[in-house]
């Protein structure tokens, strides 16, 4: 009697534990506070809550593909204001491989990040940059660049290398097809990409932890996006990309694809627009209702010397900039400009990497900023006022602004210098 | 510019150098080293270091003149260094520099854009524009190749010291120059009578301390290196500095305080980190019974690269494959950021996917790994520890 009654407790203490446990596990790993809509147009400021902390959105990811974003510290990054950034499936799968990255902890432990970290599902990289040899039902088939071997990459293995990656965001394996190219590869892609999201979903190991995006395709064609979009947002997942833009298509053809998907999204989950990063685009897209941008430009071009400015950028390694004392722009505060300038920018591009490093800070800063502002704008009810002086500082006059950003805005009641003339002042 | 020795030790001198910069606010340990920069950046980094003397090669700035003189303010405004010492070398002490150039007029020095043949009037112009807070005078160090004859050194000796006379007298005519200071640079190639000469010629002449030219290892031998250092450092007076080109190795380093030398530039932690390895040489002489009776292993000798690229048995290869998984800083118990915030497996990934970030923490480590090297033997000369220093650097190397 006595055995019996000591098992008994013992299994209410447990029983205890297993409840309290799954009490905390079923926090959920993201959550959405919608902060300030702005009633013109259909951009949104919000708080994204995620496993290491909230980030504030609209919100640019800076791109950090190898587990680093090139020379800047995770400190550095810190104090730049970052609260989320970018790895790469494929190319840290392969180098060092995620039985290495999960003995450090994750990503965040190899790289020593405390912040959020979102990582894509590698099959992207798998078109543009590798020979590929087939997509079947199964994965991708490709050849391995280092050493010729041929690999496929299932969705199930995408998932498992980003659950050995423990990143907060994870992307579902798509079926990526060019957005140039048109006919029946995009519409199999397109089904495709949500059998393989259901897939992607049963693969997940930690789903209280790592949030499993799914990624909208559909190429250029209407139809195909309502249908995906559809059936995707029938499915259970915490936040919702746009993909397959962004890739040379016309921006006419862009902006009503991104437009589109956000109508038929839900209101309460994130929206990330997948390889946009321009500012117009960023600012334009926002208007259209995307939360999240990720995009290689900014990071990439600093290394060729082009900072980002408010009205355009500086290709600083030009001989204009040799004796320009001033730093690349006077009313940034990031450490590049408050201490250098352009020409001692320009002299240092010839003799150490510590130019690129420079405006690299910088071109973060500009980013991160500028989605800042747009936030506070938002926040503040005064986001068309801040789109029209945003574009009139960008463009030297009305008649440069892009006509696909004009109707674009347009279409979400937002009217440019052009269109209005009472504007003008 | 103030020297100021507290003790010697044997050949060794414990001291302060002070007075330096522009308000004359900083001071300089010795022996000490400089920080070294191209065209006043340390390599690879934009953030502040912690030390605040830097050394600056004229050819990184040379082909710069003409944006200096439009700026007025010299290179360290130029370059965002405000509070910061600049000593203005002629050559880049990592890199070599071809033979067979200077004639009796002007030094040839080598910047990105290629070589420029620089007149006393033309050096003299540049330190004007670069105002630095103190600089060496130009000379003419091309006497390293072997077999260099005793004509060409003789000539080299005499040469420099026309040089020095003429950078005197501009000197003294430039107003940016007023509170700079300059260095007589001692030559000789590998003879002792020509060291002697113009060690003595030089410092008949008024300047502020001495550059020591010439001894960059890959030149003579050690031991001849070591007779001729003396000889140099015993007819020089006592209350100036001297500053040793072309040396940096810590077992050198060692070697040449105790033959007098004061001031080393500090380009060695740099070229360490241009061949992804990290310092971590054992420096400590606190009583650790596990390090008492430690013999180096067998084989394992202090060796004499033959260049500046080799790899030494002061530092840790970390593109080798033993790093892969290895979770440990650089080295235990040292405070620099990198082994604050990383491990030896994130460095070698780094260094394998050749990302720029390697650069970065290999610089910020070895640079502090180094400046405590010589906090270390400052506090060995202070404390009388110093042959149990150099039995710690010398007869180790920490084999991981």
């Amino acid at each position: 009697m006595a055995a019996s009654i000591v098992h008994d407790a013992e299994m209410n203490v447990a029983n205890f534990a297993l409840s309290a446990k799954r009490a905390v596990s079923a926090l959920p790993p993201l959550a959405l506070r919608i902060v300030a809509e702005c009633p013109v147009s259909k951009a949104r400021a919000c708080d994204l809550a995620l496993p290491h902390s909230t980030v504030n959105t609209p919100v640019f990811m800076p791109v950090g593909t190898q587990g680093t974003l090139k020379g800047i510290t995770v400190d550095q990054l810190e104090a730049l204001g970052c609260q989320i950034f970018l790895g790469n499936t494929y190319h840290l799968g392969m180098r060092p491989g995620p039985e290495l990255i999960e003995k450090a902890n994750g990503l965040h432990g190899f790289m020593n990040w405390k912040g959020n970290l979102l990582t894509d599902s590698g099959g992207f990289q798998m078109v543009s940059l590798v020979e590929l040899s087939e997509v079947t039902e199964e994965g991708v088939k490709f050849k391995s660049p280092y050493d010729g071997q041929e690999i496929l990459l299932t969705p199930e293995q995408s998932i498992a290398i980003q659950n050995s990656l423990g990143s907060d965001i994870i992307m579902q394996l798509d079926d990526v097809v060019s957005s140039t190219i048109s006919g029946p590869r995009v519409e199999e892609a397109m089904w495709r990409s949500i059998r393989w999201l259901d897939r992607c979903i049963a693969a997940n190991k930690n789903p209280h932890r790592q949030n499993l995006f799914a990624i909208i395709q559909g190429g250029l064609n209407a139809d195909l996006r309502k249908a995906c979009l559809e059936e995707m947002t029938k499915r259970d997942v915490p936040g919702f990309a746009i993909g397959g833009l962004s890739g040379g298509e016309e921006k006419d053809d862009f902006w009503k694809m991104v437009t589109l998907s956000t109508d038929h999204l839900p209101r309460h989950k994130p929206r990330y627009l997948m390889g946009v990063g321009y500012a117009v685009d960023l600012v334009v897209c926002v208007a259209l209702g995307c939360d999240m941008f990720d995009c290689v430009f900014p990071t990439r071009t600093a290394r060729f010397g082009s900072a980002l400015v408010p009205w355009g950028s500086l290709q600083l390694k030009q001989k204009q900039y040799a004796k320009d004392f001033q730093p690349i722009d006077p009313d940034c505060s990031c450490a590049t400009c408050r201490r250098h300038s352009r020409a001692y920018l320009h002299a240092l591009f010839k003799c150490d990497t510590a130019a690129l490093h420079h405006i690299t800070i910088h071109n973060v800063a500009y980013q991160l900023s500028l989605m800042s502002a747009v936030r506070e704008s938002i926040v503040g009810g005064r986001f068309p006022q801040f789109v029209r002086t945003f574009m009139r500082r960008m463009f030297p006059s009305p008649e440069q602004y892009p006509s696909w950003a004009v109707e674009a805005l347009a279409s979400v009641n937002i009217t440019l210098d052009c269109v209005s003339k009472d504007e003008r002042n | 510019m103030k020297l100021e020795l507290r003790r010697l030790v044997r050949g060794a001198r414990l001291g302060i150098l002070s007075g330096l910069g522009g308000g004359g606010q900083h001071s300089l340990e010795l022996p000490g080293c400089l920080l070294y920069t191209r065209c006043c950046s340390v390599p690879h980094l934009t953030q502040d270091t912690l030390r605040t003397l830097g050394a600056l090669p004229a050819g990184a700035l040379a082909e710069h003149q003409e944006v200096l003189e439009s700026f007025q303010e010299g290179a360290a405004k130029f370059a965002g260094l405000h509070n910061t010492a600049l000593f203005c070398s002629l050559h880049d002490p990592a890199t070599l520099c071809p033979s067979g150039y200077n004639t009796n007029k002007t030094v040839s020095i080598w910047s990105s854009g290629g070589r420029i043949e620089l007149t006393v009037q033309r050096y003299m112009a540049l330190q004007a524009a670069v105002r630095p807070n103190w600089y060496q005078s130009l000379a003419d160090g091309d006497t390293q190749q072997a077999g260099t004859s005793l004509k060409r050194i003789r000539k080299s000796v005499d040469r420099t010291l026309a040089f020095l006379d003429e950078c005197l007298l501009l000197h003294h005519k430039a107003q940016e120059l007023a509170e700079a200071h300059i260095f007589g640079v001692i030559e000789g190639g590998d003879v002792l009578e020509e060291r002697l000469r113009s060690s003595r010629e030089t410092a008949k002449r008024p300047v502020s301390g001495f550059v020591l030219d010439g001894f960059h290892s890959r030149a003579m031998e050690r031991e001849l290196q070591h007779q001729l250092i003396v000889a140099v450092t015993s007819e020089l007076p006592q209350d100036k500095p001297r500053l040793l080109q072309g040396v940096g190795r810590p077992d050198e380093v060692l070697a040449c305080v105790e033959l007098g030398v004061d001031l080393f530039e500090g380009f060695f932690p740099f070229l360490v980190t241009e061949r992804g390895c990290a310092l971590n040489f054992d420096f400590n002489v606190n009583c650790d019974p596990e390090s008492k009776g430690m013999v180096p292993p067998a084989g394992q000798e202090v060796y004499e690269p033959a260049d500046l690229q080799q790899v030494t048995c002061f530092e840790m290869n970390l593109k080798d494959e033993k790093y892969r998984d290895d979770f440990r800083p650089l080295v235990e118990g040292c405070e620099c950021y990198c082994c604050k915030n990383h491990k030896r497996a994130y460095l070698h990934h780094l260094l394998v996917t050749k990302e720029l970030l390697a650069g970065v923490l290999l610089m910020l480590h070895n640079l502090a790994h180094y400046g405590g090297f010589f906090s270390a033997l400052r506090r060995a000369l202070e404390s009388g520890h110093f042959e149990a220093l150099k039995g710690k650097v010398l007869g180790l190397s920490r084999s991981v």
